[in-house]
């Protein structure tokens, strides 16, 4: 009897034992593939990002191609508002700023010049409450600050003490939530809480403008302890897809003049902080290259934006394989005029240097090769930081402009450090942000954050399903916007017309056509269907979702091509809108069309793209609002359900 | 005969994409390694179920003689390849999973107790770290009934991974 029982204890402590193996094995592989989910989730979001940053690059070639051609068509127009424009330009901030009335029935917060720390608390309070700062405020603000930058140096240095450290944040990206959040832990700038903020603070998130205003008005009162670096984003081309970049309620009076001063108090910000004078920080990062003599010297406003190379006297395409080719000026206002005159622009050497800082990503692998991702700036190695560190007296680099998980991250053996500031930055959860502290003699401090929402405090895997919906909806955003190219693809590929590939051919023409390095083997189940015998049936990606059409008419190929193009056609509009009215006449948007499509090779029926800018001209005053234009080509999602391969309706043809 | 190599070769070098992929998304350097730590992530994420203890006799031995804390895609390769071709470590089915539960449900109710869940996981056989039990938790128990319905829980985890 008692060997009985302790034999069946024995037998059933092992079956519960065995039982509890099973099920925690099962949850670590199901976990696992949670974590491998959320990574390529991020992976995407990135390699878009990346890829999109590139797009914006090579419009620097069209730019080119658009002076040769567009100059015998807008000759006059462009007199005439050269005119109308110079007038403007002569009245000084006095002036211009006087001029604008603040009405008493302003709700807003009143800034008092000169300003105090009073202000920074009365700006954060009035942004907290979703207040909109008057044009006026801004427009001083902005004047200001500009006039202020004027005077530092290319490099600002920084001395740090027991009693005095330094937080250096990364990219904020218009993320109002996440300043809030470090002036909530770390507290508010002052004589002896001084704060390097490097570069990207605009742009993507949906504050640009008021982070903007709280670190200029911060910078104003504290200027020896509050230090801006320039980003790519501070770059008024980069942003010319403005209204996603400043909020209409910002642009709507005076919008004009706001991101004239914007754009040239950009081209003031200092390139980069030197901190105990072995601490560089600056926003991309360095080349093999990098001269920072060079840099401390040279004129660095004229280094207006990155889509705006200098032209070399003797037209030398060749030499550079790191940078874009060489192309035009717009100037910061707008106006499409001859390559630079010289005294308004960097040398070519110079303007390299300082995209590299502005662009450049730290890499594992030795050497210095082209930053092929972004399509601007490098890839550096711990290599090529040991070089450039010792020849500079320096002992470490701390960057920003790459998104990581953990908010910050170290490399090259600790000699490089990425900081960056924005948390849940491409979706809820993506990653979280960090700041670091410094002071001489001890070791940097990070510090991390992430801005918490209801979904936080879900479960992971729902999380995690958040963002890998969000990941793969952009993603099939691309797809269809490459629609025509990538069928092309497929149907050369499947000799036998089966409407199927095997998997490995799907993900070599995913990856020819999108030019995105992602794992497309673990991504199809998301993307395609697949059959039993795991072949892709290409055309199902492409069933749930279509593209918008503007009118019943337009056909699929045209549609799409615009679809595609939106952003660079957003650029491009906004760079021939001199007056920032959101308007071009009938006529440029011809013209430019035209000039598009035969610089794209676009095989597009031009009669069609006309009958739909005709349409768009609603009051028939011969203007087109092109926001309005660009914003009638968009992708409709409809519910998602994959159908499982058994139920798959064997007769459905594929068009 | 020939016809059957050229399907293994196909099979091999569709799984060394497949892996290459795998990998590459953890290859934070783009160097060709990444963390030890996230080598157990990349091996589940190919479909593998090891058990800790088996993961750890793998991680030894895709480890350098002097382990550098990072694993070597070259040495990654060929091991991971072999896995794959002996189907080791399959995954659990659905239905041992769900009779797992039932063993450890010693009164037959249809559910577990967070304390009873909690003690099992974090006390016996490949113990649970903190981390590990508290998103179980998270995702698996009935905040008002304090315990853990497995059959739900069982075909909501399978609906997601689906």
């Amino acid at each position: 009897m008692g060997c009985n029982t302790s034999s069946t204890r024995i037998k059933n402590s092992q079956t519960s034992l065995r039982a509890v193996l099973i099920i925690q094995n099962w949850f670590r592989g199901y976990r696992a593939r949670l974590k491998a989910r959320q990574q390529y989730a991020l992976t995407i979001f990135q390699s878009i990002e990346y890829a999109d940053e590139q797009d914006q690059i090579q419009l620097c070639n069209f730019f080119t191609f658009m002076l040769e051609n567009y100059k015998h068509i807008r000759k006059e127009e462009i007199e005439l508002s050269q005119l109308t424009e110079s007038k403007l330009d002569m009245m000084d901030k006095q002036d211009y700023v006087d001029l604008i009335d603040v009405p008493d029935s302003y709700q807003g917060p009143r800034l008092q010049f000169p300003l105090t720390c009073a202000d920074i608390d009365l700006l954060l309070e009035a942004f907290k409450g979703k207040q909109i700062l008057h044009a006026r405020y801004v427009l001083e603000v902005l004047f200001e600050t500009k006039k202020l930058l004027k005077q530092m140096p290319n490099f600002t240095q920084i001395q740090t003490s027991p009693s005095k450290e330094v937080t250096v944040c990364g990219d904020l990206h218009g993320k109002l939530d996440d300043l809030f959040l470090i002036f909530y832990k770390n507290g508010l700038p002052s004589g002896s809480n001084p704060y390097v903020f490097n570069g990207d603070f605009v742009d993507r998130g949906r504050n640009s403008m008021e982070v903007l205003m709280i670190l200029c008005v911060s910078f104003l009162v504290y200027p020896n302890d509050l230090h801006l670096n320039r980003g790519n984003h501070e770059d008024y081309m980069m942003n010319l897809r403005k209204n996603k970049t400043y909020s209409i309620s910002y642009l709507q009076i005076h919008g004009k003049k706001i991101l004239q001063t914007l754009e040239e108090l950009y081209t003031w910000l200092p390139i980069g902080t030197i901190i105990d004078n072995e601490i560089l920080v600056v926003h991309g990062g360095i080349s093999e290259t990098t001269d920072l003599n060079l840099l401390h010297r040279l004129e660095r406003n004229k280094m207006k934006s990155v889509l705006m190379p200098p032209k070399e006297i003797n037209k030398d395409y060749n030499t550079d394989s790191k940078h874009s080719k060489l192309g035009v000026t717009i100037s910061a206002h707008g106006r499409i005029k001859a390559s630079g005159l010289s005294s308004e622009h960097l040398p070519k050497h110079e303007w390299e240097q300082v995209i590299d800082i502005l662009w450049s990503d730290p890499r594992g692998k030795k050497g210095c090769f082209p930053n092929t991702g972004r399509g601007g700036g490098c890839y550096f190695g711990p290599d090529i930081t040991s070089k450039i560190l010792n020849k500079f007296q320096l002992k470490m680099i701390i960057r920003s402009h790459e998104c990581k998980p953990e908010g910050y991250e170290i490399c090259h053996g600790g000699k490089v450090v990425t900081i960056f500031s924005a948390s849940n930055y491409y979706e809820e959860d993506s990653n979280r942000g960090a700041y670091v502290k410094l002071c001489s003699g001890t070791n940097p401090r990070f510090f991390q954050y992430q801005v918490t929402d209801a979904t936080c405090f879900q479960p992971l895997h729902q999380r995690v399903s958040t963002m890998e919906n969000s990941a793969i909806k952009i993603l099939r955003e691309r797809m269809i916007s490459r629609k025509s190219d990538l069928i092309h693809a497929f149907q050369h590929q499947d000799r036998r017309k089966s409407g199927k590939l095997p998997v490995s051919q799907w993900a070599f023409c995913m990856e020819s056509i999108l030019g995105l390095n992602l794992p497309w083997r673990s991504l199809s189940s998301n993307l395609v269907i697949i059959d039993q015998n795991g072949n892709v049936e290409y055309m199902s990606s492409f069933r749930n979702i279509h593209i918008e059409k503007p009118i019943k008419e337009a056909n699929s190929a045209l549609v799409e091509t615009l679809y595609r193009y939106r952003s660079d056609l957003e650029i491009i509009f906004n760079a021939i809108d001199t007056d920032h009215s959101g308007l071009i006449s009938m006529e440029e948007f011809h013209a430019m069309w035209k000039l598009f499509s035969s610089h794209y090779n676009l095989h597009i029926d031009n009669s069609q793209v006309n009958k739909i800018a005709n349409m768009m001209d609603l009051n028939r005053d011969g203007s087109i609002d092109f926001t309005e234009f660009l914003k009638a080509f968009y992708v409709v999602h409809k519910y998602e359900t994959m159908v499982k391969p058994e139920a798959t309706n064997l007769a459905e043809q594929h068009k | 005969m020939a016809d059957e190599k050229d399907r293994e070769e196909t099979a091999v070098a569709e799984f060394h994409k497949k892996i290459k992929e795998a990998f590459e998304v953890f290859d934070h350097e783009s160097n060709n390694t990444v963390d030890v730590r996230e080598i157990g992530t990349i091996i589940r994420s190919l479909g593998c179920c090891p058990s800790e203890g088996e993961l750890h006799d793998l991680i030894a031995e895709l480890e350098e003689e002097e382990p550098t804390g990072y694993i070597r895609f070259e040495k990654f390769l060929p091991v991971m390849t072999e896995i794959l071709l002996e189907r080791r470590y399959r995954p659990i089915p659905e239905d041992v999973l769900l009779r797992a539960f039932e063993v450890l449900d010693t009164a037959k109710r249809g559910f577990l107790t967070k304390d009873e869940l909690i003690k099992y996981m974090t006390e016996e056989g490949e113990p649970f770290s903190q981390e590990e039990m508290e998103e179980m938790l998270s995702a698996a128990i009935d905040p008002e009934s304090n315990s853990i319905n497995y059959k739900d829980y069982i075909s909501m985890m399978v609906i997601d991974e689906n």
